[in-house]
């Protein structure tokens, strides 16, 4: 089997199988109805899954961090990378000159190199999208926004919802929404899932799929993680997302893990296959191909696919192209010799 | 079909280990009286258990060697090694545990070749906790009136200490380091099929100028153990290793008034509550048993797992242990080396057999096994009950037995039906539980959510046919030294 990444120009991977697009009408599907019947189900749902000790969490985390990727298989993995990437500018900054770079550069991430994968996506603010999808139109390359009063998501569901609406009506094909981390600590479980309904709705509406950030750095223990990426399968999210980036400590390798446990398991009880996407924090290549082993041994080598596991970043692309140039040529190029946008 | 818009043939690279790092001699010799020498016995020649392929010849001891090192074991107790200050004693020992830091690699490739164990258990664990071992009791050696044991602990004179096979040079550690920094001199014997790393550690030990006759190494087989612990000029036997062996040597040594401490076999209760942490658990219990290809005397054989719990734990288990790499154990990609001789993997065969025989369901895991080399895949026995022999005798292999239970009371019941009592495991989010199992189990190390952790600090040793005594820590130390009344 060779492998079979996409050609710049041509269909990009974010479209996916049709047959993994998830059902509109039941939520959580028959057999959690019960669970997402009311608050208090939900939350002797969430309080009776397992718990995550931290230590073997972190202990797993760095065993997996010890395999060894080399030569064609540092290749593949560095393409695939490439291929997951959901290239990334979430600044107050923003410009649209920012985002068309940002949009040419999603398209042909090392100029001199036309084999290089195009990139997942683009991520930008509901008011950059119609520029970034100007840009990318034909290319196959999704656009992401961040949504939902990103990135407290201190705000109104009306808000919420009008920003999700505007995303998607200026040519979002992915929506990355925030979940009301504050509701969540207070226990108050029944309003962050109705808000991720909500918001899934207008993006099953509009054909989007739905990113939900747990925001993980404040949710502070990988016990709430769990219950948050369980909430959010529960809800009906795409990707469940580990941060915004605008959080310290961002995405880790352990809340990773525990992400991938959990649409592992969700896919033995359903059949489904949910994505997840760690963001912030990962820049270098090798710090990608430590995910990649995660995702192969944790959730499963089917998780190898840009369909169902994306890397939120900015500088990351850099480093993949430059590892990819240093594998091919055999040499260290530095980096001058990758563009800065 | 595949419906992956990203078909990946991704496999991780090969990445061995270089043997020539182990720098292997073709020939090896005692360490006796300060000095490598031939030894009077047969050589022997020592196999890589991955490729079946020789390593080296070692010179081994007879018993006339066996009294030669016993004596100048005394005289340099006598003349040196007791009399010394502490503070000064500790410096060898400091500089010996440098000696294993600053050899680490060589170390643990030549562990690797020689044992067959996956290359980073030898780096990441062997090696770095042999070195702890020094570093603390080279702590020690100094401040042995404050330890709590008497006002003036004296040693006890010469050690004869046997050790074996499955952790050749962190079990030399475990013995040579405590009883140096208690003020003992010492004979050891390593085991037959491995017998290089302990090798390597007395170049080490001379490069530390330590004074000669203090540590002597015999090579050989049972014939050179037996002669050692039944020596008259010995003063403490400390033996890890079978139970079987264990007890011919308590026979030897009844009446005759030395002092012995016995680290024998274990078929250890790795005990899964309905509350644990899952995913945390099903690393523990993989950790537990397939660690060194299970030749962990302390290894978590028996899976005791709560019946609401059983088929999922079961499930994620066989998952994760699909997940294993079997195979040349140089490779660092490698989780499961080789099993350490034929001899052992005809044993691991002969019970698991037995396992089929007696009605449990055999699941092995279905990663690709070289067909060269002794190699057995990670296996799990399920429908297991405490009658059979799997669930009784230690395998010493990878190889899981899964029992299950209904109570917290059940369980406490089947773990300590056994007659042996080395170490438990307790997986619960509920601390309470967690300390009431701790003290209701008979086992000398109960481990909370976790498995296989050793720290050269907390004391590690057996209940009944696990034998007695303690290693490591204060109690480690005390078992080296005298009390006064």
């Amino acid at each position: 089997m060779t492998t079979a990444l996409p050609q710049p120009g041509g269909a990009g991977g974010v479209t996916g199988p049709a047959a993994a697009a998830p059902a509109p009408a039941s939520v959580a599907g028959a057999e959690f109805a019960d669970v997402v019947a009311d608050e208090s189900s939900l939350r002797r749902f969430l309080h009776g899954l397992p718990g995550v000790d931290p230590v073997g969490v972190e202990q797993r985390a760095a065993g997996l961090s010890t395999r060894s990727i080399k030569k064609d298989s540092k290749k593949q993995a560095i393409d695939l990378a490439i291929a997951m990437v959901d290239l990334t500018t979430l600044e107050g900054a923003d410009t649209a000159g920012k985002v068309r770079s940002l949009a040419a550069k999603a398209r042909r991430p090392d100029p001199e190199r036309p084999d290089t994968p195009t990139v997942a996506a683009v991520c930008v603010y509901p008011d950059m999208v119609a520029t970034a999808a100007e840009r990318l139109a034909g290319t196959g390359i999704g656009i992401a926004s961040v949504a939902t009063a990103f990135p407290s998501g201190r705000s109104s569901l009306e808000v919420k919802l009008a920003d999700t609406r505007m995303a998607i009506d200026s040519g979002a094909t992915e929506v990355d929404m925030v979940i009301d981390r504050g509701a969540f600590l207070e226990g108050r479980y029944g309003k962050v899932f109705d808000e991720i309904v909500a918001i899934r709705e207008v993006c099953t509406a509009g054909g989007v799929r739905l990113k939900v950030i747990m925001e993980t750095g404040e949710l502070a223990t990988y016990d709430n993680v769990r219950r948050a990426s369980w909430m959010g399968l529960l809800a009906g999210a795409d990707f469940i997302k580990t941060s915004t980036g605008k959080v310290a400590p961002a995405a880790t390798l352990p809340v990773t893990v525990v992400m991938l446990q959990a649409v592992h398991d969700w896919h033995q009880r359903t059949g489904e296959l949910r994505a997840v996407k760690p963001a912030g924090g990962i820049r270098t290549a090798k710090d990608a191909l430590k995910y990649l082993v995660a995702v192969r041994e944790v959730a499963g080598p089917q998780w190898l696919d840009p369909y169902l596991f994306r890397f939120g970043a900015s500088s990351l692309l850099n480093d993949l192209v430059l590892q990819r140039r240093t594998q091919q040529d055999g040499h260290y190029s530095g980096p001058a010799y990758v563009t800065v946008d | 079909m595949s419906d992956k818009r990203f078909p990946l043939d991704w496999e991780y690279a090969p990445a061995p280990e270089s043997a020539a790092i182990g720098r292997i001699a073709e020939r090896y010799r005692m360490f006796v009286g300060g000095k490598f020498v031939d030894g009077r016995g047969d050589d022997l020649k020592t196999v890589n258990p991955a490729t079946e392929e020789p390593l080296a010849t070692v010179s081994t001891a007879d018993a006339a060697d066996v009294d030669a090192a016993v004596g100048v074991a005394r005289k340099a107790y006598d003349k040196v090694w007791s009399s010394m200050p502490g503070a000064e004693r500790g410096k060898y020992l400091f500089r010996i545990a440098r000696g294993i830091a600053e050899r680490a690699r060589e170390l643990a490739v030549v562990e690797t070749l020689d044992n067959g164990k996956p290359i980073k258990e030898s780096r990441d664990v062997d090696v770095p906790t042999a070195s702890s071992h020094f570093f603390y009791h080279a702590g020690w050696a100094d401040k042995l009136r404050h330890a709590g044991l008497g006002p003036d602990p004296r040693p006890l004179g010469v050690v004869g200490q046997v050790i074996p096979w499955n952790f050749p040079l962190l079990m030399a550690a475990w013995k040579i380091a405590p009883a140096l920094a208690a003020g003992n001199t010492v004979v050891i014997k390593p085991a037959e099929t491995t017998p290089l790393s302990i090798l390597v550690l007395a170049e080490i030990i001379a490069d530390a100028d330590l004074p000669p006759g203090v540590v002597n190494i015999l090579p050989g087989a049972g014939e050179v153990g037996r002669t050692l612990v039944g020596h008259p000029g010995i003063d403490k036997v400390a033996f890890t290793g079978s139970t079987e062996v264990g007890r011919q040597i308590q026979s030897t040594l009844a009446g005759t008034g030395r002092r012995l401490t016995l680290e024998l076999g274990g078929k250890a209760a790795n005990i899964v509550f309905d509350d644990a942490p899952i995913d945390q658990a099903v690393e523990g219990i993989v950790n537990g048993i397939f660690f060194n290809q299970g030749h962990v005397c302390c290894a978590g054989s028996r899976l005791l797992v709560q019946e609401s719990v059983a088929e999922e734990v079961i499930g994620k288990l066989q998952q994760r242990i699909s997940t294993l790499r079997i195979g040349d154990p140089m490779d660092k990609n490698t989780d499961v080396g080789a099993i350490n001789s034929a001899e052992q993997l005809g044993r691991i065969r002969e019970l698991t057999d037995a396992g089929d025989d007696e009605g449990a369901q055999r699941w092995t895991s279905p990663c690709p096994v070289p067909d060269r080399g002794f190699f057995f895949p990670p296996t799990v026995f399920s429908g297991v009950s405490q009658s059979m022999r799997i669930a009784r005798e230690e395998i010493f292999g990878p190889v899981l037995s899964v029992l299950t239970f209904r109570t917290p009371d059940e369980a406490i019941a089947k773990a300590n039906n056994t007659p042996y009592g080395l170490s438990a495991g307790v997986w619960t989010e509920k601390g309470s539980r967690i300390l009431g199992m701790a003290s209701a189990l008979r086992a000398g190390v109960v481990w909370a959510n976790t498995f296989n952790r050793f720290d050269p600090t907390a004391a590690f040793g057996g209940y009944k046919e696990s034998g007695f005594g303690r290693e490591g820590g204060i109690s480690g130390l005390a078992a080296y030294l005298q009390e006064e009344d």
